[in-house]
């Protein structure tokens, strides 16, 4: 396994006390492989992506092991930190435009990335830059490179930003919610873009996304999240068929699918409060299969061949 | 049956202001060219699905058919008149009548109103009910968007997006509207709380008989909820037509690209790509029938002239 | 508790001040009219903490005494601007047009000359007095309440809210004063509190001056202007109004800085 997560906690320390973003949290993603990372807004994905990154701030206190390559993430050095996170791992985010710098060229920011993780001289880092431009399927390379963000569309600066982050080769490709923000034809052109790249470049990809159909067309494992848990893990058609965790059943049901007019099954309740942690299962309070023990026994994980769930109903959904 | 609300080849610009540069160099005045000649209709007891990517004009649509944007060229008619000639008492039975619900619940409320003075203030003004009727007809709004009585003393601020999306719906049922423009009205929530939102819509509209007019991206959302469709792209409309029909055949290869590229919630479904090229800026369309770049089977005549809305529903000269 | 501190200090200060001005003959040590000839320009000592003038006047309670003409001034020179900049503001700012342009061009001449100057050259034209002190500060500090609120209402006009009041048929008039008003005000009201300690300032340089408050209205600036003469002699006689101007304008400024943060936590 080329990244491994076990018990991660973020508390976040606010005016209005601590809250838990993330509440003992593990994955695993093999070397090649693409994870999804799934969840509602509050469900804790984005910040379980920038905790495994070390992106959060002085004031977000992370607990737990994240090694990747059989190496302690969270208590690396500065220094290897930062070889870390562009030669090894590459981030992609959901705003390229607020991901990206304004003020200066996309080839300065290739050439940045290049300069800190690789020795190449500056003729082969054109080079390498007009290559990636290629790789993430950017025409007209040589005077896309003097241009700025804000002369690229929304797709462009996506692709832009994917191959920043490929500069040097990563083997761990993290995304954050990267397609959220592009219209639904060029979310399906960035998509298969990166599952063009995780082939070419043998990467692996941590996808963090809001949107089942993304996870069901691109991932080949999932974590559904809710309230800073996961609830449940395995392959992704296996997950889909028979989900094993009440959220992650209601969740497909709220969905808009293949069922026309049937009426969608809302989730009732709202959504969680994560400045109050629950004893019991997080879901309970919402979930119409629970039962009694839902609501003081948080439930532990259950092994049922590939797929790992954390809900007292689920081996009979 | 006739139209409830229609627009009929509505045309809407945008002025990009001029800086120094442009005027010291005499550059020609730039326009967003937001509308190009739109089409739609909405009966009772319909749901019109609007659907699009950025740029098609779908919100600048929503606006012009409540009264928001004045068109520069066509008109929107409310039971065949047209509505930028109404005036006093007319004007305001066509606001009564037409209403809307907005996509961002953060900023759809006044944060300084009560959730009860938001929606008395409506009843008030458009004479709904006597004075004294005004509380009794506060909670039985609220009462209709699922909301407790309790809400009507609370500032927006204190609910949730799906709370307050119901507090702007029952703003919109306030004045017993005919119409509902609902303009992107879930795409800021949770998708759990979009179903409520949802199923809310579909409610209301078969009880109370409303047309229903849902502008939107998802294309899901849209298969699932309306009886008709118009597909948006650069200002006009390409497609349009009963929604189980166009999705089941669509005609414009727009249409089926943004078909094919919504993906499935059934794992493992590969498709070959769904559309090449990027979406045009609406500051500077391309010449002719606006897809004709990205478009798989275009031929030299599709560059040259764009094509019109046939009695078919399809915008295409290979229609 | 960044916006207590302030906020705290700042209305104590203020509430010192008001009740000087309320009650004067309370806290004053003596009469601030009475004359002791026995203690003519005397230093400052235990009788007489600030000292007294050439009319054995305790320099003191004359300052206490003329808290309330101060405050006064504060209330009235931001009132004025206060409410003319903001009905403009909010009419250019919801209209534009050429209304607004020249608005903008008006405002950018008005903010050309240095604020003082052109007050003491109204006030020069319509004779000296507090009435007019207001008039000719109305005249020119209009300018930066209408920007504020013009910028405000800008924004307020853009957001959906509006758009449904304008969906929903209110009238122009409702859709302004229900609506906009509440909403784009706040930041207005937040400067007109510091702005209280600017009218102090102004109110006082031009009782200095011989054209604000008039003799024998005691007013701080003009308390200033009697110890002129004594500057080498008796330096105390000007010295109680003059930390009287400084310590009242701290707390106003201090209570909009407070103001400032707690209601930008709010937002």
């Amino acid at each position: 396994m080329s990244l491994v997560v076990r018990d991660l906690r973020v508390v976040f320390n606010t005016r209005s006390g601590p809250v838990w973003a993330v509440d003992g949290v593990d994955l695993e993603v093999a070397p090649g492989s693409v994870l999804g990372l799934v969840g509602e807004s509050g469900s804790g994905k984005s910040v379980t992506l920038r905790a495994i990154a070390r992106l959060l701030h002085g004031h977000a206190k992370v607990s737990g092991a994240v090694s990747w390559q059989g190496e302690d993430v969270l208590a690396m050095p500065p220094d290897r930190l930062r070889r870390l996170r562009g030669a090894e791992i590459g981030i992609v985010f959901q705003e390229p435009m607020a991901a990206l710098n304004p003020v200066l060229s996309i080839g300065q920011q290739i050439d940045e990335s290049l300069v800190a993780h690789t020795v190449l001289d500056t003729k082969s880092r054109r080079a390498r830059a007009l290559e990636l431009l290629d790789l993430v399927g950017i025409s007209a390379g040589a005077t896309r490179l003097g241009q700025y963000p804000h002369e690229f569309s929304g797709g462009m600066r996506q692709r832009a930003m994917i191959a920043i982050a490929l500069a040097s080769a990563p083997k761990l490709l993290l995304a954050d919610e990267p397609t959220t923000a592009l219209d639904v034809t060029i979310q399906d052109q960035i998509l298969r873009l990166l599952l063009r790249l995780k082939d070419e470049l043998g990467m692996a990809l941590v996808l963090v996304t809001h949107d089942l159909g993304v996870v069901a067309q691109t991932c080949e494992r999932v974590s559904v999240m809710y309230a800073g848990r996961v609830c449940e893990t395995g392959k992704v058609s296996e997950v889909f068929a028979h989900p094993r965790h009440a959220y992650t059943q209601a969740l497909l049901r709220a969905m808009p699918g293949e069922q026309i007019g049937a009426k969608l099954v809302p989730i009732p309740g709202q959504a969680p409060r994560l400045d109050a942690p629950s004893p019991g299962c997080a879901f309970q309070p919402r979930c119409t299969a629970r039962e009694p023990i839902c609501a003081t026994q948080r439930p532990s994980f259950t092994e049922l061949a590939t797929r790992r769930f954390a809900c007292h109903a689920g081996a009979r959904l | 049956m006739s139209a409830l609300l229609s627009a009929e080849a509505v045309e809407k610009r945008f002025a990009v202001p001029r800086n120094l540069p442009d005027m010291l160099l005499r550059r020609p005045h730039r326009a967003v060219h937001a509308l190009s000649g739109v089409s739609v209709a909405v009966h009772a007891g319909e749901t019109l699905g609007i659907v699009g990517e950025s740029g098609c004009g779908k919100s600048t649509l929503a606006r012009a058919l409540v009264r928001l944007h004045r068109p520069d060229a066509g008109m929107v008619r409310f039971e065949g008149d047209d509505i930028a000639s109404l005036t006093g008492p007319a004007l305001l039975r066509f606001n009564r009548a037409v209403q809307m619900v907005f996509q961002d619940p953060f900023a759809s409320l006044n944060p300084r109103m009560t959730v009860g003075a938001t929606l008395a203030e409506a009843l008030r003004v458009h004479h709904i009910v006597a004075e004294a009727d005004i509380q009794a007809r506060v909670l039985a709004l609220l009462d209709q968007v699922q909301l407790p009585a309790s809400a009507a003393a609370r500032h927006p601020h204190e609910f949730s997006g799906g709370q307050r999306q119901r507090i702007g719906i029952a703003r919109a049922l306030a004045v017993e509207p005919r119409v509902i423009i609902a303009d992107e009205p879930v795409s800021a929530l949770d998708v759990s709380v979009q179903a409520q939102i949802v199923n809310l819509f579909m409610e209301l509209q078969e009880r109370l008989g409303l047309a229903l007019v849902f502008i939107t991206h998802d294309l899901r959302l849209v298969r699932h909820m309306t009886h008709r469709v118009a597909v948006m792209y650069l200002g006009r409309v390409v497609e349009t037509g009963p929604t189980q029909t166009l999705f089941a055949a669509p005609r414009h290869p727009y249409t089926r690209a943004l078909i094919s590229a919504v993906p499935s919630l059934t794992p493992g479904q590969p498709k070959a790509e769904a559309v090449r090229g990027e979406l045009p800026s609406p500051l500077n369309p391309p010449s002719g029938c606006a897809f004709h770049p990205r478009c798989p089977i275009a031929e030299p005549r599709c560059a040259v002239e764009a094509p019109n809305l046939d009695a078919t529903g399809l915008a295409c000269w290979l229609g | 508790m960044r916006a207590w501190l302030p906020l705290g200090t700042g209305l104590l200060i203020l509430t010192a001040f008001l009740v000087m001005a309320v009650i004067p003959e309370s806290i004053a040590p003596y009469d601030p009219l009475g004359f002791d000839f026995a203690a003519l320009l005397a230093e400052p000592s235990a009788e007489h903490i600030f000292g007294t003038d050439q009319f054995g006047r305790d320099i003191l309670s004359r300052t206490i005494a003329a808290s309330r003409i101060d405050l006064q001034i504060a209330l009235f020179a931001m009132l004025g601007p206060l409410l003319i900049g903001s009905v403009i503001g909010l009419l250019v700012g919801w209209f534009g047009g050429w209304a607004d342009a020249l608005f903008g061009r008006l405002a950018d001449i008005v903010v050309t000359f240095p604020f003082l100057v052109l007050v003491i050259a109204i006030v020069a034209v319509l004779g000296p007095g507090l009435i007019n002190m207001y008039i000719a500060v109305s005249c020119v500090g209009w300018v930066v309440y209408a920007r504020l609120m013009r910028g405000e209402v800008r924004i307020q006009a853009q957001a959906d809210y509006v758009a449904a009041a304008r969906v929903l048929g209110y009238s122009t008039a409702r859709i302004l004063l229900r609506h906009v008003l509440p909403n784009a005000v706040r930041p207005v009201l937040v400067y007109a509190v510091t702005d209280m300690a600017l009218a102090i300032l102004t109110g006082s340089s031009l009782g200095y001056l011989g054209l604000g408050a008039q003799p024998p209205t005691a007013e701080w600036g003009v308390l200033i202007a009697d110890g002129r003469n004594f500057f080498t002699t008796a330096p105390w006689i000007s010295l109680a109004p003059g930390v009287a101007i400084v310590l009242a304008g701290l707390g106003f400024s201090l209570t909009g800085d407070g103001l400032q943060a707690l209601l930008d936590v709010k937002r």
